[in-house]
């Protein structure tokens, strides 16, 4: 294969020997792990797509713009600050190799007993690969959206955005803003944006917190959990913020940018109970249905899945944080969406593991009891099977593809599709930029089934000159008379 | 009245002036250009490729691609990724931003 010299120098840059360690992402999780392993006495390689450490949860303003109290936007911010300082020791003492703004878009075995990690490595899109004899995904979560009329206007941003947006630029969308959706995000969410200065008119919780009571034992075992959203209640109350539970967001009004929002009630299953709508204006919208975890690299690699209790599927993990695949392991919201306490958690854990260390009980209980929590909250917010309801025909499901909601219900009642990659094949829902991570959901209960495990064989885009510059694997190498 | 900046106090290490569509903006040294464009009131800097339908940044961490942008005549960049840079000229981008490869 023909490649350019400089192309073929970037591919062989594969450090050697390979880390004993490559840690994909450094959020809550991954960070934990990195630094718990390098303390180990491992040598890490930690990758991570975003340009500072910390993920989505600790995402926080560049230096460059001067905050002075960057945990004003944040929960527990000495969690991170001292994984960072660690972090900052462990390079300067070259135990971690910390490769920001590297996005690994495929993990493959290295034909001996490691693994080699492809990256697309900073604005430039450069190529870039690193060895490893064990490899930790902690690849995190994106924002599960439910569509409904209106949700492709400008001022309707993911509530989870509006929190990074926040958080990483220190903008908001608007100055009165609606958060909508479901889930314990939406609480943090409505707090920092009046902390911020938006006027936050209410937050539409389409779940019922009297969903939370059969769980009762879950929630007594984690007082700080209650005590964290106690807080968050309080924050609602002294900025004078109304929580309508079992309501949603059925429709966004405007022209050109959002301008009004319909709120209706909602029956158990998530119905919108007719003659309950009304308007509440508002220049921004910022809604979510809770987090879906990003599986691409583990499910291309063949790792086993599971059907969490919030509807999404996750990797199935055992007690030392191992996948189905011998040398890969998995920590934080990967395994189900649990927060970031518990990713530090597993990652500790994932580390120890890989390390060879005894695993101390206390992080085990700590893990069991944060999951039950999370369980519980997962089961209440999990989306009703009538939110469908809310979806008239002529509404964009797909927003890359521009699929209305009726082309895929055709695909179904008419063309006999029975799963979103057979409406994806018949409608093009899900096959534009984002690759169905912001459709997937709803395409797949329009299709009548639950979702499917991530298929995406490159978790980002790829310039074709890298795919075209890659060394052919060593067992496929043709002999030199078949060429 | 209350505001990011008075939540997290400080100010920014700069300012530089970038330009959308020729109009002028000020960043602040860190923002990315979606930030910079929610900050003077810009919501929208794209136009889908079968409707035309305005659309700006949705997810805000690079997974959604609704934010795609032109930055300096490149275009399909993800504003909410793509940290802005002193005297960065960012265009609307209207469909899939290779109108200029159309035959």
């Amino acid at each position: 294969m023909p490649t350019s010299p400089s192309d073929r120098a970037a591919h062989a840059a594969v450090p050697a020997p390979p880390a004993d360690l490559a840690v994909v992402g450094a959020g809550p999780a991954g960070l934990a792990a990195a630094v718990t392993a390098a303390r180990l006495g491992l040598r890490v390689t930690l990758l991570d797509a975003g340009e500072r450490p910390g993920g989505q949860f600790y995402r926080h303003p560049a230096p460059g713009l001067g905050a002075l109290r960057p945990q004003a936007l944040h929960h527990d911010w000495r969690a991170f600050t001292a994984r960072e300082a660690a972090l900052r020791a462990h390079v300067a003492a070259g135990r971690i190799a910390h490769h920001p703004f590297h996005h690994v878009w495929t993990v493959v075995p290295d034909g001996a007993d490691g693994w080699t990690l492809h990256a697309v490595a900073g604005p430039e899109e450069r190529p870039a690969a690193f060895g490893a004899r064990a490899v930790l995904l902690a690849t995190g979560a994106y924002e599960r959206q439910l569509p409904f009329p209106g949700w492709t206007l400008p001022g309707v941003v993911g509530a989870g955005g509006a929190q990074a947006m926040l958080k990483g630029g220190l903008v908001l969308p608007g100055s009165r803003v609606v958060v909508a959706g479901s889930g314990p995000l939406l609480l943090a969410v409505a707090g920092s944006l009046a902390a911020a200065g938006a006027a936050v008119p209410a937050v539409v919780e389409a779940a019922s917190y009297t969903a939370y009571a059969p769980q009762a034992r879950a929630l007594l075992r984690n007082p700080a959990k209650l005590a964290e959203g106690a807080v968050y209640g309080g924050a609602l109350a002294r900025h004078g913020i109304r929580l309508l539970t079992r309501h949603a967001v059925t429709e966004a009004h405007g022209r050109g940018r959002v301008e009004a929002v319909t709120v209706a009630r909602l029956d158990r299953d998530w119905r919108p109970l007719p003659g309950t709508a009304r308007r509440i204006p508002c220049d921004a919208l910022a809604v979510g249905h809770g987090l879906v975890p990003q599986l691409e690299l583990a499910t291309a690699l063949g790792c086993d899945t599971l059907l969490a209790p919030d509807g999404t599927v996750a990797l199935d993990l055992d007690a030392a944080q191992r996948t189905s695949v011998p040398g890969i392991w998995s920590a934080g919201e990967t395994g189900g969406i649990g927060g970031a306490q518990l990713a530090l958690t597993e990652g500790e854990i994932a580390a120890h593991a890989i390390a060879g260390a005894p695993v101390a009980p206390s992080l085990t209980r700590t893990r069991a009891r944060l999951r039950a929590f999370a369980g519980a909250m997962a089961a209440a917010h999990r989306p009703g099977a009538g939110w469908t309801d809310w979806l008239p025909d002529a509404a964009t499901v797909c927003r890359c593809e521009e699929v209305p909601a009726g082309g895929i219900r055709e695909a179904v009642a008419e063309l006999g599709a029975r799963d979103a990659r057979t409406v994806k094949l018949l409608t093009r829902a899900g096959m534009g930029w984002c690759q169905g991570r912001m459709c997937g959901p709803a395409v797949a209960a329009l299709a009548g089934e639950d979702p499917a495990p991530d298929r995406r064989p490159l978790s980002c885009p790829v310039p074709l000159r890298h795919l075209a510059a890659l060394p052919a694997p060593p067992d496929t190498e043709l002999p030199p008379s078949a060429r | 009245m209350r505001s990011p900046r008075s939540l997290v106090g400080g100010t920014p290490a700069a300012t530089y002036p970038v330009t959308f569509d020729g109009r002028e903006l000020t960043a602040q040294e860190g923002q990315s250009i979606a930030a910079v464009l929610w900050n003077a009131g810009i919501l929208a800097w794209r136009t889908t490729r079968e409707g035309g339908s305005p659309r700006g940044a949705f997810c805000g961490i690079g997974a959604c691609y609704d934010c795609l942008v032109t930055v300096n005549g490149r275009p399909n960049q993800r504003a909410c990724l793509v940290p802005a840079r002193p005297g960065d000229s960012v265009t609307t981008q209207e469909g899939t931003g290779h109108a200029d490869l159309a035959v």
